[in-house]
């Protein structure tokens, strides 16, 4: 299995540990992500809050590579995933769209690449069962919250990734792992990121909330598929807990770091080192350290 | 925060709504106030128009007041609003489209810093073809005067490599800037049909006064 794969802006700094763990993780799985060459920034949300054009545009030069190289296209991060499966969807859908993109971008774009989210590509795609033949650890029961967020699952007609209101993906790989995902209601409440630096505060109520609804949940710890919302949710807590007094102490991984636990990969692979709510501490209770 | 109470009897601009629906790419008349956007909203508990206020006063070709509200910029852009509306009303990308009109019609953005972080943000990926976060994060701080927030969280992210000290790069960043380039130029054309002596979206510098309005609450 080969995909285009689109690492992201995030990805070579607050998310180093999401590029490594994923990396990692595909090498032992046998799936084979070649980098878009020269790629360059989704535009996130600066571009569509702006200009409806631009939003579409930046994605489409990467993706005009990603046609090239023949190949549908893997997005690790939610946002980048969300902006670039927008853009496939907007110049298949309207000719209109199509041809302006075309015009900005100066080159011919058509489409052809499909972009996929990593959980969706590597649970969905690729499949339990070659991931549960590779497994040398169980997570031993492990009470984990899985948290979409908005961007992997809204809006789901043209995400088309899982249920927007109640999705499954993580939940099952947390379960093939020997976890026990929680039933909890904030799945896929939103962390706020886009308003991360401007309105901090928004943020830490918003954390707040999520995590008092992974604590209720019993949760031991939480897994996330994007970059925002792994720093809003880790390394926010610190400063939601100062704002709110109350207290969680919840780790925060990327999903490719507890598969990768469960696949025998040392934590320094999986970039366990960079976390602030410290990730060891339940690994080692239950013997996965 | 108080909501505004919403004022049925602001100027009417009927032209305003179908432009609206234009750019936005929705029906924004199908909208019956059913009230779900705002109540699956994250954020409405600091915007000072519900969301569907907001799609009221569109549909009331209220212009002025609308491209005037803080809502358009504290909208997180998590498309709940959009997902649930049982009129099929892409709420959120009809927010996105007041945000570009606003800077179409000249509007100085209710949420001064906010605009500023978009700003930067695109600033940054036209000069490198990617963002820098670091780069970024201090010019944001320069611009906001807000030097000292968030160090407690800055400092460790340098210390576990989490910031990339230099931006990078790629090669085809004469195509990136050539893009930028293009689509302002469309923007700026499609201006011209905006209300005469306005500017166009970004050509002009932000005012001390946008620096300084909405502070970091
Ligand atoms: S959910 Fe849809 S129909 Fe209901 S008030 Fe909001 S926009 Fe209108
Ligand atoms: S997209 Fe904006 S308006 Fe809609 S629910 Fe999310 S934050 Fe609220």
């Amino acid at each position: 299995m080969k995909y285009a794969y689109f690492p992201g802006c995030s990805l070579s700094g607050t998310a180093r540990e999401y590029d490594r763990s994923t990396r990692t993780v595909a090498r032992v799985l046998g799936l084979e992500l070649e980098d878009i060459p020269d790629w360059s920034c989704c535009g996130a949300t600066s571009a569509h809050a702006t200009s409806k054009l631009l939003s579409l545009a930046l994605p489409a030069r990467s993706l005009a590579r990603a046609d090239q190289m023949g190949l549908d296209v893997v997005a690790p991060c939610a946002a980048c995933f969300n902006r670039l499966r927008t853009t496939v969807h907007a110049v298949r859908s309207d000719r209109r769209v199509r041809q302006q993109v075309q015009e900005v971008l100066g080159e011919d774009y058509g489409a052809r690449s499909q972009v996929y989210a990593l959980p969706d590509v590597i649970v969905n795609r690729y499949g339990l069962e070659g991931i549960t033949a590779r497994l040398k650890k169980t997570l031993g029961g492990m009470k984990v919250a899985c948290y979409y967020g908005c961007l992997l699952v809204r809006p789901s007609a043209v995400m088309e990734f899982d249920d927007p209101e109640d999705p499954q993906t993580l939940d099952r790989l947390v379960r093939a792992l020997g976890g026990e995902p929680v039933v909890w209601p904030a799945k896929t409440e939103c962390c706020g990121a886009s308003l991360s630096i401007t309105r901090t505060r928004v943020v830490w109520q918003l954390a707040a909330q999520i995590l008092t609804a992974a604590q209720k949940a019993g949760a031991e710890a939480i897994v996330v598929a994007c970059p925002f919302c792994q720093s809003n949710l880790d390394m926010r807590q610190v400063q939601a807990q100062k704002w709110s007094g109350r207290r969680w102490n919840i780790p925060v991984y990327y999903f490719t770091q507890l598969l990768g636990v469960a696949l025998g990969l040392p934590p320094s692979e999986l970039g366990l080192d960079s976390h602030f709510v410290d990730p060891l501490g339940v690994l080692r209770q239950k013997a996965l350290v | 925060m108080t909501k505004a109470v919403l004022d049925l009897a602001v100027g009417m601009e009927p032209g305003f709504l179908r432009e609206v629906e234009e750019e936005a790419g929705t029906r924004v008349s199908l909208c019956y106030q059913c009230g779900k956007c705002a109540a699956s909203c994250p954020v409405s508990f600091v915007m000072d128009l519900e969301p569907y206020q907001v799609i009221r006063l569109v549909q009331l070709g209220a212009r002025d007041e609308v491209l005037r509200c803080r809502t358009i910029w504290l909208c997180a852009s998590c498309t709940a609003c959009t997902e649930r509306c049982p009129r099929e009303v892409d709420v959120a990308a009809t927010m996105d489209a007041l945000r570009a009109l606003a800077g179409r019609y000249g509007y100085r953005p209710a949420e001064g810093p906010i605009a500023v972080f978009h700003e930067l943000f695109l600033d940054n990926v036209r000069a490198t073809g990617r963002l820098h976060e670091l780069g970024l994060m201090a010019r944001y701080k320069l611009r906001s005067g807000d030097l000292f927030s968030d160090l407690d969280v800055g400092l460790p992210m340098m210390r576990h490599g989490k910031l990339a000290p230099l931006p990078h790069r790629i090669r085809g960043i004469d195509q990136v800037r050539a893009l930028f380039a293009r689509v302002r130029a469309v923007e700026v054309a499609r201006a011209g049909g905006a209300t005469p002596g306005q500017e166009a979206p970004g050509d002009r510098a932000p005012s001390a006064a946008d620096r300084k309005g909405g502070e970091v609450r």
